[in-house]
């Protein structure tokens, strides 16, 4: 069964009218005949631009607004005529906006969603359980939700868009703003959730890390439209998503050109700086690291992961030709 | 509707909880509502003390008319006076997260929340009423005790109602709570007051439109078998629960209106 099936699906925003001529009004549109389909099991990276049609595509698919035109279903069901029905299977979490309560502690936010999913008592107790070890909630399930971390607070959102054990979970930017630590940490509970329960995964967001970990299979939306739909692979072929390794050496050293499986980008100060740029799908950084430190003595190092907004912007390019 | 039962005891629970742990705080805001809803009553006082009557209606009579709205609008207040907080509801996101569960919208916002402190207002009504009853000369049958107790249900339901009215209008208007204040919060203080000495305008708005006139002073003068307002029955009180379903149909019309224009279905 196709979790999601939209066709020609379409977005438009009128704004207010203008003051000079009543009768023009400011038009955008924000998705512009979305044909897509996802497949039960699979997991979905939407990336895109700010204003690329992310969000209202997503809130589309959970009946928060209403489409122009073009039709959506979502678990075979009809977001609008059958929302509530929907809510039951679906869990959405959103980076920006919190589903907690405020004011109480993390674990009574659970039971009154628990209560809201109509779980049973031994249920609610079971699941809860499950969440709170594998996400290591323990230590501030009695705090209340406005006195937690970024990243507790965002591990308390998956959890509570998890507990009724939705088929489909829609994650919009759920990595934003959190250390790497944290960041790790979710998306491993998110890879055990799909092979555990085979849950359908769709996420949009900035982070090419959560791409690479999360995503088999990618969307890129430019102005509403599908810019590219394919694999990690054929994304780094188009666009050749590759790492940068950049190295300090104790000293100035002739540019390293002829280090296996990496490119030399640039050298600086002499060469006392050096840039490898490498393919991650085929080489890890400590074999790069490992070929420099044959040749040169390294001080210190960092890697820059490529920025999803360049990434995007790739594809923009290669599109619009 | 027994899960939105059961997460709103679970709701209300948990707010009891956190606000009991906030003693003094919440004191303080039982009081103030108290003395809000004293100096309410002392405005009628004062009148009341440069004239015997006011619209065929004297003092003890308009405790009850006072005490009757008042007690019925601070019931509602406590269960649906936070649709007031929808535009920060619309603005912090958390309305698109009531449509991820699965409960209707409107009784997700009004189960959202429950003020404790509001409870303070009930008081002062619940007082007035009780005085209102004892000193007023009522013939208590079976009609008269169930006439109280109608006028009451029907007062909370189309109060809630004007509530849930002002939320639906709320997505149209920015900033619009000036505007749905005036006959949320202006209806509330018309209901206090006698209907018979309004001007026609106000009438057709507050006796008809916004139904708040059938909430206290109809029923009330029906009670007391005194003239309500000229040229109408005096039986009209009995009415109440036809002004009711109207508040009902209005608040329902206006609200669905409402979330159709937020999903930006036209509306």
């Amino acid at each position: 069964m196709n979790v999601i099936e939209t066709e020609g699906l379409t977005r438009v925003f009128t704004g207010r009218p203008d003051r000079g001529n009543r009768l023009r009004r400011s038009r955008h549109v924000a998705v512009d005949g979305l044909d897509l389909t996802v497949e039960a099991g699979e997991s979905v990276g939407y990336i895109g631009a700010n204003g690329a049609g992310k969000s209202t595509t997503i809130k589309m698919l959970v009946g928060i607004l209403v489409p122009t035109s073009g039709t959506v279903t979502t678990m075979g069901l009809h977001p609008l005529k059958q929302r509530r029905a929907l809510a039951r299977r679906i869990g959405v979490v959103f980076g920006q906006r919190s589903q907690l309560w405020w004011d109480l502690p993390v674990r009574e936010s659970f039971s009154i969603l628990a209560a809201i999913h109509s779980l049973t008592a031994a249920d609610e107790r079971a699941r809860t359980a499950e969440l709170v070890d594998m996400l290591e909630m323990e230590e501030f399930l009695a705090t209340p939700v406005r006195q937690l971390s970024l990243g507790q607070r965002m591990r308390a959102e998956v959890a509570a868009a998890l507990l009724h054990r939705p088929d489909l979970v829609i994650l919009d930017e759920p990595t934003i703003g959190l250390d790497v630590l944290s960041k790790q940490r979710l998306r491993e509970f998110l890879v055990a959730q799909r092979r555990e329960h085979g849950t359908t995964l769709l996420l949009t967001t900035h982070d090419m890390g959560d791409v690479e970990r999360l995503c088999e299979r990618i969307l890129v939306v430019d102005h509403g439209r599908l810019a590219f739909d394919g694999t990690l692979d054929g994304l780094a072929r188009t666009v050749g998503a590759r790492r940068e390794l950049v190295v300090d050496l104790a000293v100035a050293t002739p540019d390293l050109t002829d280090v296996a499986g990496a490119e030399h980008v640039r050298s600086d100060s002499d060469g006392l700086r050096q840039r490898f740029a490498f393919d991650p799908q085929r080489m890890t950084a400590a074999r790069v690291l490992a070929a420099i430190s044959e040749r040169a003595e390294v001080l210190d190092l960092s890697i820059a992961e490529p920025d999803i907004e360049d990434v995007v912007r790739e594809i923009y390019r290669a599109t619009r030709r | 509707m027994a899960e939105a039962l059961r997460a709103y005891r679970a709701v209300v629970a948990s707010r009891a909880r956190s606000q009991a742990s906030h003693r003094a705080s919440f004191r303080m805001d039982l009081v103030g509502a108290l003395l809000v809803g004293i100096i309410e009553f002392g405005e009628i006082w004062v009148l009341y003390s440069a004239t015997d009557q006011i619209g065929g209606f004297t003092l003890a009579q308009i405790m009850l008319v006072f005490g009757l709205s008042d007690l019925a609008f601070s019931l509602a207040d406590l269960v649906a006076g936070h649709c007031d907080n929808l535009p920060l509801y619309v603005r912090a996101g958390t309305l698109d997260v009531f449509f991820l569960r699965p409960q209707p919208v409107l009784a997700q916002l009004v189960t959202s929340d429950l003020s404790l402190r509001r409870i303070g207002r009930c008081l002062v009504g619940a007082t007035s009423l009780t005085v209102g009853l004892v000193l007023n000369d009522i013939e208590w049958t079976a009609g008269a005790v169930g006439l109280v107790v109608l006028a009451l249900v029907c007062g909370f339901v189309i109060f809630t109602a004007q509530f849930v009215t002002a939320a639906g209008l709320q997505f149209f208007l920015v900033n619009g709570a000036e505007m749905t204040n005036a006959f949320v919060y202006g209806g509330r203080y018309a209901a206090t007051q006698p209907t018979s000495v309004w001007p026609r305008s106000l009438l057709v708005v507050f006796g008809a439109v916004f139904p708040v006139a059938f909430a206290a002073f109809l029923p009330v003068s029906t009670l007391l078998g005194v003239p309500g307002v000229a040229g109408l029955p005096v039986w009209l009180g009995w009415c109440a629960p036809v002004a009711a379903v109207w508040a009902v149909v209005v608040a329902g019309l206006s609200w669905r209106w409402g979330l159709r224009h937020y999903r930006g279905a036209g509306g």
